[in-house]
């Protein structure tokens, strides 16, 4: 299969989507992070007779979802429960961006559904080339056992975990 | 073109600007130039939920109406199991409910924003989209110049990408025109041996009869249960008998529609992909109760509820109305109870599209419409005689600064209840509690719009 026909950026080729009589109109496409928007310089108001020299710096303002998002109708927010993953710096409470669109690869950190539940665990290729969930908390290693894929008959790699957000 | 020759044009029309006639031997492909698909999510609703909650994975599920009435979505096991559409949950045999067949009730926020990756994700696939409903959409392939792939390839490259960046499924139906894009659909849904992506056009004239000869006239987009009837009073009774049909015996017959549908259905396409959508004429917003409903405040909070939702509607398509019509209504499946079933309409003073001024009006006609002695099961709203809102007439005593105000007013309303969910603001009329709101007694989280009710990872 030819798969340069559609090149794997995030813009579509083709953004005009519009609605037909009947089709519904639709919410946002993902939970609005409150955007931070902050300019690179802030630039006061000209006053008449004396044009301010920051004014032509200002090029653009920040936005988190930048940082985050990288392909928003594949992204999906989840929030993390329980410490197995504490070495790899995700802490209870903070919210993953997950990336469905991403391959999942051995060394990913990943959101899996694993016998009716869904962790966030390290794929990890372990001896013998057998995959599995890895929890990554030294400290109560006996707490989170090897979740090995094979041993489950309802498995599915959920998506790549891009980014984490933590308030304080 | 050349002089055409071959006797099968006759039977099997295929616009003739768009082919290329040499093929046109039995056993041999026409080259058609257009190319449409129909793209829908398979069991979109139960599929929505599986994606959020493993455990309910590969298990008959089904999504049930407001107030949890009737079967409105059946997963895959649920449809083998029997369960009909439409069929009221306390009619299901107790025996399925012990063989684990769970309910939801239908989380239309998860739906919209689930429907909305979808449709973004398609429209980024092809040239054209026309989104058609929640759950599919037409795609307009033409000149989209494959050359080392084939349309059915493009299918399943589209039907990975849906089911690996949102986890649900999709089937692919490619066709010359709308209409055999919509059944070629179909053959993908029923025929697994092409994964869920086919294109009808990629048979020979012979394989294409085979198909529409084995598909009951009642799979054609368009043509209904009492259309069904009256064709095969006539002897129509496959697709492949429409196909055959003549087009201007069917028009005088039946209608221009139809006729238009067997072109279609010989490829000539007369439907195009619809990228602007008519407005709406009229808009409606009504449901029924969760509750019993007796007394006139309780109404009241209803009929202003719906009205709320029924203005941001207006505004958003930016329509002012004319009409306003309020209906209030009893059970009328509960015969052995006394019966009320009454609407008004009221011609405005001067069409608006401003909550506070349409709630007025609506508040005065239910004291007109009320009744007591009766158990209330619905009230509706509908906005009608509607037009653009750049063409208000201004009346004689315009207060044009106070008209500013209330611009400004309805038009935060909007941003606030779109930015915090919807009912965040409200007139005070339209009540906090909402005691005979609906029943939702077992709907899964908006995992995907509200930060409180994202899934939990351990």
């Amino acid at each position: 299969m030819q798969r340069s026909l559609i090149p794997a950026t995030t813009t579509p080729l083709f953004p005009s989507v519009r609605f037909s009589a009947n089709a519904l109109h639709l919410g946002d496409a993902h939970p609005e992070p409150v955007s931070l928007r902050l300019p690179l310089i802030a630039s006061p108001c000209p006053q008449a007779g004396f044009p301010s020299p920051a004014a032509d710096y200002v090029e653009e303002t920040l936005d988190l979802n930048e940082l985050l998002i990288r392909n928003p109708p594949a992204t999906f927010f989840v929030r993390v429960q329980g410490e197995s993953m504490v070495d790899a710096k995700i802490f209870e409470g903070d919210v993953l961006a997950v990336d469905r669109s991403i391959d999942t690869r051995p060394g990913s950190i990943v959101v899996a559904t694993y016998a009716g539940d869904i962790y966030v665990k390290r794929l990890a290729k372990l001896a013998g080339g057998r995959l599995a969930l890895v929890s990554e908390n030294a400290a109560q290693r006996d707490q989170y056992p090897i979740l090995y894929l094979d041993q489950a008959e309802d498995c599915t790699l959920w998506g790549v975990v891009t980014g984490s957000v933590r308030r304080f | 073109m050349r002089q055409q020759t071959n006797s099968l044009l006759s039977m099997d029309t295929i616009s003739p600007s768009s082919v290329d006639t040499d093929s046109l031997v039995t056993g041999a492909r026409p080259r058609v130039q257009t190319r449409f698909a129909l793209v829908d999510v398979n069991n979109f609703y139960c599929s929505c939920e599986a994606v959020f909650d493993p455990r309910l994975a590969g298990k008959p599920l089904v999504v049930l109406s407001n107030n949890d009435g009737c079967v409105v979505a059946r997963s895959a096991e649920a449809k083998s199991l029997g369960i009909k559409m439409g069929q009221p949950w306390h009619l299901v045999p107790k025996e399925f409910k012990a063989r684990g067949l769970k309910a939801l009730s239908s989380n239309y926020t998860l739906y919209a924003d689930m429907s909305h990756r979808v449709m973004t994700i398609l429209g980024g696939m092809a040239p054209r989209q026309e989104v058609y409903s929640i759950d599919e959409c037409f795609l307009d392939f033409s000149g989209m110049g494959l050359i080392t792939t084939t349309f059915r390839d493009h299918g399943l490259l589209i039907r990975n990408r849906i089911q690996q960046w949102t986890g649900l499924t999709v089937c692919v139906g490619i066709g010359s025109t709308k209409t055999r894009a919509k059944l070629a659909n179909h053959i993908a849904k029923k025929n697994p041996q092409w994964v869920g992506s086919f294109d009808l056009e990629s048979l020979t004239i012979d394989e294409q009869r085979q198909w529409l000869s084995s598909l009951d006239v009642g799979e054609v987009w368009g043509v209904g249960g009492r259309l069904t009837a009256q064709l095969k009073a006539m002897g129509i009774h496959t697709v492949q008998d429409l196909k055959d049909a003549n087009p201007k015996r069917i028009r005088g017959q039946f209608s221009v529609v139809l006729e238009r549908t067997v072109e279609e259905l010989n490829g000539i396409s007369c439907l195009d992909i619809e990228e602007l959508s008519p407005k709406k004429q009229q808009i409606l917003s009504s449901r029924s109760f969760g509750q019993h409903v007796t007394s006139e405040a309780d109404l009241r909070e209803a009929v202003l509820t719906y009205l709320a939702r029924a203005a941001e509607k207006l505004r958003a398509q930016g329509s002012i109305a004319g009409m306003l019509q309020v209906g209030i209504q009893t059970n009328p499946f509960k015969p052995d109870v006394p019966q009320y079933n009454k609407a008004i309409s009221c011609k405005l003073a001067e069409a608006t599209d401003d909550t506070l001024v349409l709630g007025q009006y609506a508040v005065r006609m239910l004291k007109q419409l009320y009744r007591e002695g009766y158990v209330y099961q619905k009230a509706s709203i509908m906005l009608t005689d509607l037009s653009p809102r750049t063409e208000r007439q201004i009346t004689l005593f315009e207060d044009t600064e106070g008209r500013e105000k209330r611009e400004r007013l309805n038009a935060a309303l909007d941003t606030v209840n779109r930015r915090y969910g919807s009912r965040t603001l409200q007139t005070a009329g339209a009540g906090i509690h909402k005691s005979w709101s609906m029943k939702r007694g077992n709907l899964s989280a908006a995992y995907t719009t509200d930060w409180r009710s994202l899934p939990t990872v351990q």
